[in-house]
Parts: structure tokens; sequence; C-alpha cells
């Protein structure tokens, strides 16, 4: 041992200061590259949220209260409105998936030109404006719409049916948008199932019925909840489908939040039905982790 | 395990399979001994695989016929033939246990819940995995995987077992180890066994029979000693052991290397696109003195030497016929005498190691 390494009291190896210093430097280029998109996310997400959070705990009269949210739980109205948003957004989901999972399982059988051919009529009303694709809606469920007018010179119905401007139209045209967002998680994960293993499951003597429901099924579970939880919550939230295909008949949550704002000013007990929104937004993926958690598929 | 079931014997006749122009399977016929372990050796895209799956009811044929025993099987599908089977990425059940996979054949099958567990667990015990039961698959290691695998196929006691290169994604180490043990867990477990591999090595080591596939076509099917000592083409013999080949003439069932006659004791095949000698490199003699009369003169001079740990390579330039290796062994008796760069030695090849083979099968 030299005198120096005796005099710092530790054994020192050769250029591990330089090593050291040099490691350093690594991690901060790398905490100087995320910064800008963390200040962005502070200034532009966590502070507004925060300042809009707070303005729920203070009434009219500018006081701290509870006042608000007393209000949300008295409310028949504000009740009626969480129970509206709920029943939307399940059915919503429900149909999502009904839709979507034999579909993206019908992907995965075809070639992979015909599965990408096709993956761009999935993609490509998820590009288009949703303000378009909310008013293509309306100007095909109305009245007299082509849809009705089909059935009707088809002699299908004798009198137009109410498609729009209820809830079958909000229904509709949501089921359309938030489609894609349930297919395309689930689809990534039924690819990348191994074939391998449905064939080891037949091979083993599983009849293909069996081999789906007991191994590809359980192996598409994470894409399926990932997609089932981005429509669920995207849905608890939406605004301009309900609001246009609705009539004024269904009022969602967003809606109320924002006719609270437009029409009565009052911005303490919009943020209150904000906050629970997003309280219960979080209670509802925590939830579904618990119901049917990765961990859960993984590590049982 | 017990041998409830008896063995199957596999016959495969005039199998045909083409994916456009190209012949994945051209006429394939064999015949698999009850209980036999037999290879499909052959290189990638040799249609040995595809062979396989066609077993397997994974690839329908274009035409022939596979019999399990004494039922035509051709058009079953997979998952009424009862087979074993053990895939090259294992393709264990990653959201399953240890014990969950190796029941899986026994509970679709409506074995009993406590039935299910001893037998799983005896199939574990077999593989060396007692006790592994409860862990998940992300917990093992590849040789243990493999081994699950290998629980999995054999649990419900099949008559016949597939396996497609289930060692391949193993480290040269492991996989020689289990080369090994696989061989002995045939020996125990009664069902005929058909196993798929490149590496002409595990080929050697595991199997009663090999069956070398080449373009969709079954070259030869030998056991490993007389396919080594006799290929019957020059496919076969290149694609077994190491070789060095020269072209020579043949006419009357002998041969001539450089207008020379070889003395061979094996007998010609014939077939189209002239003859090779097939020279392996550990099969020749370097003599003292002269040649003896009785075998083949390969003697030259020695252009370089190349250790290679457990034998010394001796590669030796030949006035004619260009340059012919030997391998001597590292050991005490192969180094005694050991020639020197530049030195001119004397090459044995002996009648009973002069493999004369054609360029094609006929």
């Amino acid at each position: 041992m030299s005198v120096a390494e005796t005099y710092e009291g530790a054994v020192t190896h050769q250029n591990a200061s330089t090593l050291k210093s040099e490691e350093r430097r690594e991690s901060m280029t790398f905490f100087g590259l995320s910064l800008p998109a963390v200040l962005a996310i502070l200034v532009v997400v966590f502070l507004p949220v925060f300042w809009l959070s707070s303005l729920s705990f203070y009434n009219a009269a500018g006081e701290l209260s509870m006042e608000n949210y007393a209000r949300i739980f008295e409310s028949a109205l504000y009740r009626r409105t969480f129970v509206v948003t709920f029943q939307i957004s399940i059915a919503v989901t429900v149909i999502c998936v009904l839709l979507g999972y034999p579909l993206c399982y019908w992907l995965t059988k075809v070639p992979d030109r015909t599965a990408a051919i096709l993956m761009v009529f999935v993609l490509v009303p998820f590009w288009t404006s949703v303000l378009v694709r909310t008013y293509a809606w309306l100007v095909l469920l109305q009245r007299n719409g082509i849809i009705n007018s089909s059935l009707m010179s088809l002699g299908i119905i004798e009198e137009p049916l109410q498609l729009a401007h209820n809830l079958t139209g909000s229904i509709i045209g949501m089921v359309h948008i938030m489609l894609p967002f349930l297919v395309l998680p689930l689809y990534a994960t039924m690819r990348s199932v191994d074939t391998d293993l449905v064939r080891a499951a037949v091979g083993l003597g599983s009849s293909p019925r069996g081999a789906f429901w007991r191994v590809f099924f359980p192996m598409s579970l994470p894409g399926l909840f990932a997609g089932i939880v981005l429509v669920f919550i995207l849905s608890l939230g939406f605004f301009v489908t309900p609001a246009l295909l609705g009539g004024g008949k269904v009022q969602m949550l967003a809606q109320r939040i924002e006719s609270t704002i437009t029409v009565y000013s009052n911005w303490g007990a919009a943020s209150a039905l904000g906050v629970v929104l997003l309280l219960l937004a979080l209670a509802m993926i925590w939830l579904m982790n618990r119901v049917f958690g990765l961990d859960k598929l993984f590590m049982r | 395990m017990s041998s409830a079931a008896q063995s199957l014997p596999i016959e495969i006749s005039s199998l045909c399979k083409a994916y456009g122009p190209v012949k994945a399977l051209d006429d394939v016929s064999l015949n698999i001994a009850a209980g036999e372990f037999l290879t499909l050796l052959g290189p990638s895209g040799s249609g040995k695989t595809t062979l396989l799956m066609a077993l397997a009811g994974f690839m329908r044929p274009d035409g022939g016929s596979i019999r399990f025993g004494d039922r035509e099987m051709i058009a079953t599908p997979p998952h009424k033939r009862g087979l074993g089977m053990v895939f090259q990425s294992y393709a264990l059940f990653p959201f399953m246990t240890v014990a969950e996979n190796v029941a899986y054949p026994l509970k679709i099958r409506g074995v009993s819940k406590s039935d299910q567990k001893t037998r799983a667990e005896r199939a574990l015990d077999t593989v060396q995995l007692g006790g592994y039961g409860d862990r998940r698959i992300n917990q093992l290691s590849g040789g243990q995987r493999q081994r699950v695998a290998l629980a999995r196929a054999m649990v419900f006691e099949p008559q016949i077992i597939l396996m497609d290169e289930p060692l391949s994604a193993l480290d040269k180490k492991l996989r020689e180890h289990m080369q090994i043990e696989l061989k002995a867990l045939h020996q125990k477990l009664d069902a005929t066994v058909v196993y798929v591999t490149h590496d002409q090595r595990e080929a050697l080591t595991m199997s009663d029979r090999i069956a070398v596939v080449n373009h969709g076509r079954i070259e030869q099917v030998e056991t490993p000693e007389r396919l080594y000592r006799q290929p019957h083409s020059f496919f076969v013999a290149d694609f077994i052991g190491e070789s060095i080949s020269l072209p020579v003439k043949v006419a009357n069932d002998t041969a001539q290397l450089n207008g020379r006659v070889l003395k061979s004791d094996l007998p010609i095949a014939h077939g189209s696109g002239g003859h090779r000698l097939v020279i392996r490199p550990e099969l020749l003699e370097v003599t003292s003195g002269a040649v003896p009369e009785t075998a083949n003169d390969l003697s030259g001079r020695v252009n370089d030497i190349i250790y290679q740990g457990d034998s010394v390579l001796v590669m030796v330039q030949h006035d004619s016929a260009g340059q012919i290796n030997v391998r001597v062994p590292a050991n005490r008796a192969g180094q005694t005498g050991l020639p020197s760069k530049g030195e001119q030695i004397g090459l044995a090849l002996h009648p009973e190691d002069t493999i004369i083979v054609p360029e094609h099968v006929s």
C-alpha cells in the first residue's frame, strides 16, 4: 500500500476518481435531457390541476368551506349525473370489448399484409378530429339521415328510429371514438403471444376452443385490461360526443362541469366536480388493477 | 414411469407437401419402430421440421399417409393424435406454475385433481425437478424450463413423443449433459421418440437411428455408426462429421484417384454426378516408415500444425490431391513422433475407412 493510499484511509483503485466523475457527468446529462419535459409537465399539468382543485375548497363568498362537496352528495341532480356518467362509460367499455376482441383476434389470424391494411381502417378514424367524426355520426343517425331513410325505403321500418339526440346516439358515437383505444393495446398484446403456446396446448390434447380459453385468452388479458382502463377512464371525462349526439338529454359529468362554469360561473362547484371525477378515475384504476391486475396474471 | 401404454410404430408413406414450386416434402416414406429414438437430421430448410409438423398435425400435407400403429392419422386433428410434444421455445405457459404446466395434459383429459398432483410430481421427479412444482416459469433457468417441457410432454404417458430441436437454445455444456439425460430418459419411458435437430453430433449421441433429410427427401436412414462409417451420398458424408473430399473416377466398382486404384472394403453406392473419396481426418494413420501395401498411400509434406486442445490437426500437402488434414489425438501416444513443419510424412488410408460416395443419390 502506498503512502497516499494510507493517507486517504481507503484503497484507491487506479483511475477510480476519473471513472466516478465520468459516471456523475453521464447521469447529469440524462437529468439535463429530461429537465424540459419535467418542467413542462410541472407547469402545464400539475400547477393548474393543483390551483383548480384548491378552488373547490372555497364557497361563493370566498371563505374556506366544504360546501361544494356537500352539495355534490346532497343534490339529486349531481348524483344522477354521476350515475349516468358511469352507466354510459360502462356500456361503452362493454360494447368496445365485444366488438374489439373478436376484431383483434381476427387480425392476428389474417396474413400480415392484410392485417396492416385492416389496421389502417382502424387508425384513419383515430387520426380524424373527434368533432368531425361526431358531426359525421349526426348526419348518419338523425331523423332523416342516411340510416333512417335507407331503412324506410327498404320498408324495414315505417317510422324513423330515434338514433341521435339521445342516449343511443351518444353511445354509438362514443364507441366509435373509443374503439381504437381498445384495439391498439389489445392487438399488440395478442401479436406478442407465442403461437407455439397455443400449438403446445393443442398438441398436448386441448381442443382448439379449449386452447383458446385456457391459453390464448389469459395471455391476451394484459392488453385487454390496458384497453378497458383506457376506454373507461377516457369515457368518464368525455365531452364533445355526448354533448352533440345527446341533444341535451344526456348529461355526463364533463358537460355538467362545463355548464356550471359557463352558465353559473361557479368555479368552486365545478372544481369540486372535477376533483371527485379525478378521484373516482384513480379509484377505478386501482380497483381494476386489484380485480384483474397484471401481478395477479403472472404472479399468482 | 409405468408403461401402461405400449409405444407405437409410425409408418410414413409417400408424404408430399409443396409450397409453390418448393417441395418441402418430396414423396417421403419412413418406418419408425415402436420404442425407437429416431432423429430427423438436416440443415435448416431441409424439410425436417415440416415432416415433424405433419406428424403432429399442424401442417396439412398434399398427400400421403401417416399411420400410428394401425390407425391412419393423416386427417386427424392435432389434439386427437395423443402426442407428447416438446418445442424449441419450450412453450411453457407463463401464467401457470411449474406443476400446473406439467399437469395441463392431465387436466384436459379429465384426470382427478389428486391424481393430477401425484402424476405431475412423479414426472417432475423423473426430470430431477422434484420440489419445483410451486415455482413460476420465469424463475427457472433455460435447462430447468427444458426439463419442465419434457415432464409435461411425458406426464400423460403418450405412446409417441415429438421433439423439435428442444436443446438448441441451451449452451454447449448443458446441451451435452441434457443429451445424455434425454437418452437415459427414453430408455425408461416406453415411447417412440421422433427428434428433430440440425446438430449432427447431437443426432449421433442420442439416436437409435438417424434419418438424414435434404431438399424434402430422406437421403439415408441408418444407425449412427453405420451412417458415419458408410454414408450413401456425398451430402450425408459431408453433413455428418468432419471430412475432406476428393473427386475420383469409378469404373467396374473400383475407384481411381489420379490414376491409382483405391483399395476399399466398402461398397460403392451408385448415383449421379460422379464420385468422391471422403477422408475423415481422424481415420488417417501417420506411418513412421513407408505406407503398408494393404493401405492407400496419401503421403505428403506437412504444411502446418494446429493445436486444438483435445487433438492436433496436421495439414499435409499431397503432390497431386491437394491438401489433406490428419487429426492426431493430443495424448502421449499421438504426440510421440509428431511431425514438424516441412517434413515428408507417410499417410495411410485403410481399406475399411476408404469411403467413396456418389455426388447425388439417384
